[in-house]
């Protein structure tokens, strides 16, 4: 059990990392393309749109991490 | 974008980013190595290979048996969040919120805590020099694997000269691992001179796109230009990486934490 939940842990670190509100970002987008395209629609800039926005979000929050706490 | 460009991209890719995850385990190795001697260090390198060898065996064929859109959804998907760990790190450290990579600091490090836990009997089996040569080179062997296996896999149709994508994508690997090892043995100290940093930014970049490209068409978009838009994916990511470095580096933390105290 203690060595499933070490390889799970280390799975988790190497694809997912330091914020794992950008890795859901991505399933999100590109759920939203899924059914997008299914549809239909022109759904090929709805992934680059969810990544640019996760990406500077996760950004802000890294910096407002790093800024001293008064 | 032609497939010999797709193909080009794809080798530049990989082979850059084995060169960074090479240079990596390369310092550690030797800091091991020169310290403390390479018998135990050699031996956890070759079990780290072998360990390696075993897990791309058994996960290799399986890729190859997915359907290719299956297979892009969630390569693409895994190679996008995966890069874009790679990206979020190298713009923090290009606008120093988080600190360089530096292979001498790193090399420095390893080699004292190696001094500090030094073999009484330097014949005897050092475990110490085992464990640390065999996570270093497993380790970033294990992202070199994933890289391979993911950009391999989900380029599925293009081919170079002959090769299938695999086949180029493990090659360019390859040729940075021998090149990175060769120059590393013969300074026998931390490849200070790599841009590694810099590397990793453009690493960073081209995991977001290809992610991004494969992902997508995986998920049924068909891409306005075909392979071309893998290019503008590419440029865009790289403007959009380029203008968060330049707000952060306007904007330092301690200038925006105007709180009174």
């Amino acid at each position: 059990m203690k060595y499933i939940k070490a390889f799970l842990v280390f799975c988790y670190d190497f694809v997912i990392g330091d914020d794992w509100r950008m890795a859901l970002g991505v399933v999100l987008g590109l759920g939203l393309t899924a059914v997008l395209a299914h549809n239909q629609h022109a759904a090929w800039w709805v992934l680059p749109l969810f990544v640019f926005v996760v990406l500077v979000i996760s950004l802000r929050r890294a910096r407002k991490k790093a800024a001293p706490k008064a | 974008m032609t497939t010999n460009t797709h193909a080009l991209a794809l080798v530049a890719s990989t082979f850059l980013a084995s060169t960074v995850e090479t240079v990596e385990a390369v310092t550690i190795v030797l800091a091991v190595g020169v310290t403390r001697g390479w018998r135990s260090a050699v031996m956890g390198i070759f079990a780290a290979l072998a360990l390696l060898a075993v897990l791309v065996a058994a996960i290799g064929p399986a890729l190859v048996a997915i359907p290719i859109s299956a297979l892009r959804l969630i390569i693409g998907g895994l190679l996008l969040i995966f890069g874009l760990q790679w990206l979020r790190k190298a713009i923090l450290r290009a606008s120093g919120l988080k600190e360089i990579h530096d292979e001498v600091a790193i090399f420095a490090r390893e080699a004292a805590a190696a001094r500090a836990n030094a073999p009484t009997d330097p014949k005897a089996f050092d475990a110490y020099a085992f464990t640390l040569s065999f996570k270093g080179v497993f380790l970033e062997g294990l992202e070199v694997a994933f890289i391979v296996l993911t950009f391999g896999a989900a380029a599925g149709a293009v081919t170079a000269g002959g090769l299938s994508a695999i086949t180029l994508a493990a090659l360019s690997a390859l040729v940075a691992v021998v090149i990175v090892v060769i120059i590393g043995f013969a300074v026998r100290g931390p490849l200070a001179r790599v841009p590694e940093n810099t590397l990793k930014f453009i690493v960073g970049i081209m995991l977001t796109s290809f992610g991004m490209f494969w992902g997508a068409e995986g998920a049924g978009v068909s891409w306005p230009g075909n392979d071309a838009a893998l290019l503008g994916l590419v440029g865009g990511t790289a403007v959009v990486s380029l203008v968060c470095v330049g707000v952060l580096k306007q904007r330092p933390v301690a200038e925006k934490s105007e709180v009174p105290a």
